[in-house]
């Protein structure tokens, strides 16, 4: 894919973000999202793709799900934090787990935000802003009622 | 006894007398009278005399005379010879010298001859003299002698007749004869006595007890050698002696007077000092008084020495007395060993070698035994029967060696006819030699203890058999136990399964919700382009049914955590105020959509709070949000309060809304409940809130109270302990 990443990432300006989701609809949704909000989303289905992408690009900001084929997001999100290249790389859980004992679970695993799926899209952009300030948003948010 | 007359010694001896002859010269020639003289002096005995007086008298010429004389042995003045006159008419003549006033006695008295005529002899008491009238001339002693005359010559009186000299000198010769006479017989008599007397001596000494005669004065009158070595004391004996003597002559004297005092005290005890070895004699003193027919009396005394005797007595008395002791102490032996045997309740029976029964205790006798009333031929036949079995028991011992048998004999109670299992134990008894002089058996009724057998046996099978149904019973139970062990443990697992399938539901039933949620979102947000009006509402109705779905499942997940135990309660402590502050910025958007006036009521001091922060926040938020949802128009209020006693706080919202009727204050705590299920459309909710309130109020050791009227308002209020105490 990108194999000149390193020139790639202050080119563009746009801070990357990781998005690991194996359900298509919510890669969709926050992919589109995400562009719009002028981010740029990197996709990966699993926890070994996540780790590939994260070691290979080294994103601003990773959103994990947690509920992943193979590797699952906690076990993706402990190694990320091990590994020296992406250990500062924020990391937001992005579940539909809703249980208490699910989010401390993640925070153990080294996830520094908890955010329960289906979530509001102004919620999740006022969390991911707090990470990683986009650059320069293609469209004013627009106002609801 | 001894008498004697010591006036007879006294007499002089007679005058040898001229003996008459027994021709009847009228004169007395000297020859004559020599003749007669002779003749008396050969005359042996007084009536000799008196008939050769006689004889001589009539030569004289007397034709009639009596002869008397004085018999020395009665007193008594007696005819002995007669002369002239037939001797019926004299022999009965005698006179007792005690009748002093008869003419004879006196004449007797006197030394003259006494004429007695007619007229005296007429008055003569007693038989009549055989004369009418006569001298009486009494035959008398020597002058000197005086005294009582010998006798009275009674010579008949005739008118012609005298008493010449011839008469008075024949009366004379008699006289003198007759006093010869008695001297030699007073001699031949006091020879007599001598011997008597040596002889009576020689054996009084020959006596060893000592034998005394005493006077009525108490004076020795005879004592035998014996008496003699205790009460005098010869000349030249030692002062010791002396002083024995005279203390026994003392002794002696005062019990012989307690003995002439008292008749029954002649017999008894006297404490002598042998004078010669000067040990102590006790004697028996036999004291017997007499009286002297010739006047005056005494006491014999024999002493009997008893002191060796005594000591015999004594020691025989001992003998007897250890005797009796021995013999009460057998009988007290003997006594109690009856009563112990008799007071054994178990028969007890002693046979001889022989096998026959010498000896029963009352028990054994009510079952070898019939008596009286209770005899009877039932009775009998047992008896006999028992008699039997315990013969047969018996006959073992006999034959063997062996010193005990023990054996289980059935017998029968004679009087009931109850069978009665007896132990029986027989054992020998020996003497010294080794022979079998009894046995004996005691038998012991075993009824009682087969009974005790027999229920000791019922109660150890019932006891099995409890055992039996405990162990079975906790067999069951602990079947029962691991059952539900196993129960519970499917259980967990099926609670476990639960939350894992609510959870599992939850993220499954939120993934496709995010989706919609999401693409509904782009679309309004307008980042997937522009959206016409009508169509903009219509994903602004799925947007909002998408929400209330999002509700549904997120109080469907609380309420199942928190039955399930699984909501973990976070203590923390922090300030009441700040947290109504961030509510109500929570509910801000919401209050800003309606006309309602929203106020606060805060005291002044109001302390931090120690619990579960967030669910105290989600309580009072879900009270706060059904208040603005359900007041149309008015007011709604937040108040805090503080009850320093109680220590608790409480957090009331007041409205001034549609309010909830009384029928359904209750229930609106159930799950799924409000007042009217129309109003979940209307209102918007999932109907688990006020449920999801009640659950937590009570983990954090509180309650929600309401008060309301419908068109009014209602009130509901959070009450909590400041401080959580943990369990």
């Amino acid at each position: 894919m990108n194999r000149s990443k390193a020139v790639k990432k202050p080119l563009r300006g746009k801070p990357v973000v990781l998005v690991v989701d194996d359900y298509e609809d919510a890669v969709d949704i926050i992919t589109e999202l995400l562009t719009f909000e002028g981010y740029e989303p990197v996709v990966a289905r699993n926890g070994a793709e996540a780790l590939d992408k994260a070691y290979a690009q080294v994103p601003d900001l990773i959103l994990m799900d947690l509920s992943l084929p193979e590797l699952d997001g906690w076990e993706a999100s402990r190694r990320l934090k091990a590994d020296k290249r992406t250990a500062h790389v924020p990391i937001i859980a992005l579940t539909a787990h809703a249980l208490t004992q699910h989010a401390e679970k993640a925070r153990a695993a080294g996830c520094d935000a908890f955010v329960t799926k289906p979530c509001d899209p102004d919620k999740l952009m006022t969390e991911i802003r707090r990470f990683v300030p986009a650059v320069a948003p293609s469209t004013p948010v627009s106002s609801r009622e | 006894m001894i008498t004697l007359h010591s006036s007879l010694l006294r007499r002089t001896p007679p005058r040898p007398a001229e003996a008459p002859s027994r021709e009847r010269p009228a004169v007395l020639t000297a020859e004559r009278k020599l003749a007669y003289a002779d003749a008396l002096l050969r005359c042996s005995d007084p009536e000799a005399c008196a008939h050769v007086a006689l004889g001589l008298l009539q030569n004289l010429g007397v034709r009639a005379a009596v002869c008397t004389l004085l018999q020395p042995e009665d007193g008594e003045l007696r005819a002995v010879a007669g002369l002239g006159v037939a001797p019926a008419l004299w022999e009965d003549l005698h006179i007792s010298v005690q009748e002093t006033s008869h003419p004879l006695v006196v004449a007797l008295g006197g030394t003259e001859p006494v004429l007695v005529n007619r007229e005296q002899v007429m008055r003569l008491p007693g038989p009549p003299p055989p004369f009418p009238a006569f001298h009486a001339v009494p035959l008398i002693r020597a002058e000197a002698e005086g005294g009582p005359g010998l006798g009275l010559v009674l010579i008949q009186h005739t008118a012609a007749s005298e008493l010449g000299e011839e008469l008075l000198w024949v009366c004379g010769m008699l006289s003198a004869k007759l006093v010869g006479l008695d001297y030699r017989r007073l001699l031949a008599a006091e020879k007599r006595y001598k011997r008597e007397r040596a002889h009576f001596h020689s054996i009084i000494d020959a006596v060893t007890d000592p034998i005394l005669l005493t006077d009525m004065e108490g004076r020795i009158i005879i004592a035998n050698s014996r008496a003699e070595s205790l009460f005098s004391a010869p000349e030249g004996t030692s002062e010791g002696r002396r002083r024995a003597v005279a203390l026994n002559n003392m002794l002696f004297s005062a019990a012989l007077f307690t003995t002439m005092e008292d008749a029954d005290a002649r017999r008894r005890e006297l404490l002598l000092v042998d004078p010669s070895e000067g040990r102590d004699l006790l004697f028996e003193l036999l004291s017997t008084p007499f009286v002297d027919p010739h006047g005056g009396g005494g006491v014999v005394s024999v002493l009997r020495n008893i002191t060796d005797l005594r000591s015999a007595t004594a020691e025989l008395e001992e003998n007897y007395r250890r005797l009796r002791v021995a013999e009460a102490e057998m009988r007290a032996e003997r006594d109690r060993l009856d009563l112990i045997i008799s007071s054994v309740a178990d028969p007890i029976l002693v046979t001889d070698p022989g096998g026959s029964i010498v000896l029963m205790n009352p028990p054994a006798q009510r079952l070898f035994e019939v008596e009286g009333e209770q005899r009877g031929e039932e009775a009998t036949r047992r008896v006999r029967a028992n008699d039997a079995v315990f013969s047969s028991f018996m006959s073992n011992l006999y034959t063997g060696h062996m010193m005990r048998w023990r054996g289980e004999l059935g017998l029968v109670d004679p009087h009931t006819g109850t069978t009665i299992p007896v132990e029986a134990i027989a054992g020998k008894v020996l003497t010294k030699g080794g022979e079998v002089t009894a046995i004996v058996t005691i038998l012991h009724d075993r009824t009682e203890a087969l009974e005790k057998a027999r229920l000791y046996d019922q109660v150890k099978r019932h006891s099995e058999e409890l055992k039996q149904r405990v162990n079975e019973a906790t067999a069951e139970l602990a079947a029962q136990n691991e059952l539900l062990r196993r129960q519970a443990m499917a259980l967990e697992q099926a609670s476990e399964m639960k939350s894992q399938f609510l959870a599992t539901m939850s993220h499954e039933l939120r993934t496709p919700l995010n989706a919609i949620i999401g693409y509904t979102q782009l679309l309004l947000q307008g980042i997937s382009g522009e959206v016409p009006p009508p169509q903009h509402k219509k994903l602004t109705r799925i947007a909002s049914n998408a929400q209330h779905l999002l509700s549904l499942i997120n109080d469907l997940l609380d309420i199942t955590r928190i039955e399930s135990g699984k909501m973990p309660i976070h203590v923390e402590t922090f300030e009441l105020r700040a947290l109504i502050k961030d509510v109500m910025a929570e509910v801000e958007p919401i209050i800003a959509r309606t006309q309602l006036t929203v106020t606060q009521e805060l005291p002044e001091e109001l302390p931090e709070l120690r619990s579960d922060r967030q669910k105290v926040k989600q309580v009072v938020l879900n009270l706060l949000s059904n208040a603005l949802k359900f007041t149309p128009a008015g007011s709604v209020q937040v108040q805090v309060r503080h009850d320093v006693e109680r220590d608790t706080v409480s957090i009331s919202v007041k409205d001034t809304g549609i309010g909830i009727p009384e029928a359904e204050q209750q229930r609106i705590f159930e799950d799924f409940r409000q007042a009217d299920n129309s109003y979940t459309r209307q209102y918007g909710g999932t109907g688990l809130g006020l449920s999801i309130c009640r659950r937590l109020a009570a983990m954090l050791g509180g309650h929600i109270s309401l008060e309301s009227q419908v068109g009014v308002g209602s009130t509901f209020t959070l009450h909590l302990p400041r401080q959580l105490r943990r369990k």
